[in-house]
């Protein structure tokens, strides 16, 4: 090891005169260097929320069941603070970049075991379905949490006009993958593109929805515009964003953080405060905009409506 | 002033830059919506880095020959030092407000939590001996000690990639930043062993 002490000499005494006259520029540099590095992180965080995409009010919205009367968080923070890699893995990044994704023209694909597979203009997919607003708590993974307006419509009001087979079991959700607009596909943090799953009775349930809107108005493209899931007793990175293909089938889909790290993300991803993330604990939360910490409920909450459709199985397991 | 006075200015306003953005923020509010993980990535950041620069004073005073860099390294250590310890606080204060059971339990729970309190206790006796006068009265022990420094920066990287969910690109840097640092380092004790041999050719002889 070679930690020795300078020796005390004054350095005017030893440096030669080349480096007098290059030392201004050396200085200049280095301390270019130094303020970029103490700038080059500390600002990442600040980007206020701008809304992606056309910010426009949804018609006829109507108000749907499952309400809360707890305080919604502000347009500004749904907007402003998400989870969505393909846009860049800082919090902030998809509010800076997500104004790249172009959500006119857009194809669902529906496919696997259904009567009758085809692709769906999105206006089309979503025209049969009037819309509702949810007010929902999104737990994320990460132990923060949100109380937010969505507009949508059930999730299985869909399923049952696609028709799927009865050998179907699972439905499995993909997200648009595409560098062209996506930055963020472009690095392999996760295995490419983004894909979710439910089983069928869990995609049936009531409280799951596809959402298109936030605030009676288009959902901006960062929070999964054009059309995303929504399942509030389960954890965030479930509710899938930006779908551009439906699936049934009778495998369990390969979902992308359950490939990614099987041990940390399993395929229910119920909230669950009783079974701890191996790296944090799942029992807090932190509503954002609240100073205390919160004790995070079983299901999100939830448990009166979806208890029941896990009763037999061992959560600890099927995590 | 000299230069190097000069230089050494610029540095410690570099250094305080992040805190002194912070104190901006808090009053402009312009904080993102989750401001405690904000202020808690921020100065963990801040101490890795500074942490990292102080570990490269050494190799690079060698590799330029410029010998007063080695002025710029207590203050590095000890800018380091000052947002380990915000870091630190923002988790009791902010995080968990003083709930000491809770802080307990994720310090023996979550191993990123231990690596990180381990390294902050690390980092306690380096800054109180960072004195003049503790160098002084330390001699040669002063060294050993200070070595832990290595093993501080080993942890924090540790710490560091265990926070991080899938983007490892960041703590990658560290931990080559790292290699690369204690490379030189290896090499160097390699050479001047082997050179401590190469000066004894009479002993050979013998
Ligand atoms: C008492 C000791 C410490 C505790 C309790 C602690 C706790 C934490 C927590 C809770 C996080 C944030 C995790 C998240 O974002 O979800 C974090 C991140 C971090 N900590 Fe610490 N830490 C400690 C000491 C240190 C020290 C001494 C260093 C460096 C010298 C350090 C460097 C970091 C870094 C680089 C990050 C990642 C920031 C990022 O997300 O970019 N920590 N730490």
């Amino acid at each position: 090891m070679l930690i020795r002490k300078a020796p005390d000499v004054r350095y005017s005494e030893v440096t030669p005169k080349s480096f007098y006259v290059r030392r201004r520029e050396f200085i200049a540099a280095a301390a270019a260097a130094a303020v970029g590095a103490a700038a080059a992180f500390s600002p990442a965080g600040t980007g206020r929320a701008r809304a992606q995409g056309a910010r426009a009010k949804l018609p006829n919205v109507r108000k749907g069941p499952f309400g809360t009367d707890e305080k919604l968080n502000s347009f500004a923070d749904i907007s402003g603070y998400n989870n969505y890699y393909e846009f860049g893995a800082d919090k902030d990044d998809p509010a800076r970049n997500a104004h790249r994704l172009v959500t006119r023209p857009w194809t669902i694909r529906v496919d696997g075991l259904v009567k009758s597979p085809a692709s769906y203009d999105i206006d089309s997919f979503i025209k049969p379905h009037p819309l509702e607003e949810r007010i929902y708590r999104l737990r994320c993974v990460e132990a923060w949490s949100m109380v937010i307006p969505w507009v949508g419509f059930p999730l299985a009001d869909v399923i049952k006009r696609l028709d799927p087979l009865p050998s179907a079991r699972f439905v499995e959700f993909t997200t648009l993958n595409d560098a062209k607009q996506m930055p963020g596909v472009r690095v392999p943090v996760l295995d490419w593109p983004y894909v979710e799953g439910l089983r069928i009775d869990e995609a049936m349930h009531p409280l799951a929805i596809l959402a298109v809107g936030l605030y009676g108005e288009v959902l901006p493209n960062q929070n999964g515009s054009p059309i995303r899931l929504v399942v509030p007793w389960k954890y965030g990175f479930k509710s899938i964003k930006s779908i551009v293909r439906i699936r049934f089938t009778d495998q369990q889909p390969r979902t992308a953080w359950n490939v990614a790290n099987a041990r940390e993300y399993g395929f229910y991803s119920n909230v669950n405060p009783t079974v701890d993330h191996p790296r944090w604990s799942q029992a807090t939360e932190r509503r954002l905009g609240e100073f205390f910490r919160r004790k995070t409920l079983m299901f999100n909450g939830y448990g009166d409506q979806v208890a029941s459709l896990y009763s037999g199985m061992d959560l600890r397991k099927y995590y | 002033m000299t230069r190097f006075a000069v230089f050494r200015r610029v540095v410690f306003a570099a250094a305080l830059t992040p805190a002194a953005a912070l104190v901006y923020w808090t009053f402009t509010g312009d904080f993102t919506a989750n401001p405690i993980d904000f202020i808690t990535d921020t100065t963990g950041t801040t101490a890795l880095t500074l942490l990292v620069f102080t570990l490269t004073v050494t190799p690079l005073r060698r590799v330029t020959g410029r010998n007063e860099l080695i002025r710029l390294r207590r203050m590095l250590g000890l800018f380091a030092f000052f947002y380990a310890c915000l870091h630190m606080l923002t988790w009791v204060v902010l995080d968990w407000f003083f709930d000491v059971a809770s802080m307990a339990a994720d310090v023996v729970d979550r191993p990123f939590i231990t690596l990180g309190m381990t390294t902050f206790l690390l980092l306690v006796p380096l800054a109180l001996t960072s004195t003049a006068g503790m160098i002084r009265r330390l001699g040669r022990r002063w060294q050993q000690l200070h070595r832990l420094v290595y093993v501080a920066g080993v942890t924090a990287v540790i710490h560091s990639w265990w926070v991080v969910k899938a983007d490892f690109r960041q703590p990658r840097l560290w931990a080559l930043a790292l290699c690369v640092l204690f490379g030189f380092r290896a090499w160097w004790a390699l050479q001047s062993r082997s050179g401590s041999t190469r000066t004894r050719p009479a002993f050979q002889n013998s």
